[in-house]
């Protein structure tokens, strides 16, 4: 899955323009914008549409811009600041890029450098104390905290694991807003994450319905085993 | 003796989940008081520190120099693990 980013960014601007106009500029690289990707990148090189959610122009000192630019996954700093300096007709490059967020992940809440890493596998190795390790690695459970989530009783956790899709009956509770077609997180009621699935009904209709599927599992992240099976094997016969 | 109310306790994780991302959409409830077994499965901060680390995720500040795909080779050779990933890449020559 690939989420949506935050970006701050230094822009050089060639020559000084007005504020307004600047402005003015970046408001029309907000919204759909056409890209096509670097020469020096991994990816194909086609002429693209994405998504710039948001600009923001931090400050600027008319050589320099400082923008917080929030956008949709494989959007290139570096070549919107050199677009935007073609349609200011003055020219710019970005000279600087620090990543503030990606998906739910943001600078304030969890950011380790290698070295904390580096420590805390040190503590634990030697020391046998894992309380380091814990705090530098988060369970994987943040990483969807952006997404609907959808609680399951114990009793179903093993089936959906085995491919079953999610009916109404294993339901224990959910986000409300949900809508067919939407993505959402299958956890259990200790909060472990079961899987990713597309919803087949609405919020409403789960609470509403007596039965029925509800979800269709796209990728099942737990391992089998964990919880018990509910349903007979089929019987051998002699 | 004390007994855990390990049911209340995934209840708060799940919260906390939420909060972490500031989402705050109402949830609505089907089975109220719906209990869950202690013995099968964890509560993901309790996991096996083997299992903690598999199913985890590190929020990491890369320096600047290696690659993204560098990054992640070091830390799958700190931990020993088989496979991990990344969230994106990052331009090159960013200073």
């Amino acid at each position: 899955m690939h989420s949506s980013k935050e970006y701050v960014c230094v822009m050089q601007l060639h020559r000084p323009v007005s504020e307004e106009r600047l402005r003015e500029v970046l408001s029309e690289f907000t919204g759909r914008i056409y890209q096509r990707p670097p020469v020096r990148s991994s990816v194909k090189r086609s002429l693209r549409v994405k998504v710039v959610h948001e600009i923001e122009l931090l400050e600027y000192t008319g050589r320099y811009a400082l923008l917080r630019i929030a956008s949709e996954a494989g959007t290139y700093m570096r070549k919107l600041c050199w677009d935007v300096g073609l349609v200011l007709g003055v020219g710019a490059h970005m000279r600087e890029l620090r990543r503030t967020r990606t998906g739910p992940f943001t600078e304030d809440r969890g950011l380790v450098r290698l070295q904390d890493v580096a420590e805390a596998l040190y503590r634990f190795r030697e020391e046998g104390k894992d309380d380091l390790l814990r705090k530098v690695v988060l369970p994987g459970e943040f990483s969807i905290c952006h997404l609907p989530k959808v609680v399951v009783r114990d009793t179903a956790v093993e089936s959906l694991i085995h491919g079953a899709p999610l009916a109404v009956p294993g339901i224990v509770m959910l986000h409300e807003g949900i809508k067919p077609g939407d993505t959402v997180a299958v956890l259990t009621l200790k909060g472990e994450l079961v899987a990713l699935a597309t919803a087949e009904m609405s919020s409403e209709q789960v609470i509403s319905e007596r039965r029925g599927i509800a979800f269709r599992l796209r990728r099942v992240v737990m391992e089998p085993g964990l919880y018990p099976r509910t349903w007979k094997r089929r019987e051998q016969k002699a | 003796m004390e007994e855990r109310d390990v049911t209340k306790e995934g209840m708060s994780f799940i919260r906390e989940i939420d909060e972490f991302c500031g989402y705050n959409r109402r949830w609505l409830v089907k089975l109220e008081g719906e209990p869950t077994d202690p013995r099968y499965g964890w509560l993901p901060r309790e996991r096996p520190i083997g299992k903690y680390i598999e199913y985890g995720v590190i929020n990491l500040d890369k320096p600047p120099g290696p690659t993204s795909h560098e990054v992640v080779a070091w830390v799958k050779r700190m931990f020993g693990v088989q496979r991990a990933g990344h969230g994106g890449t990052l331009e090159p020559h960013t200073p």
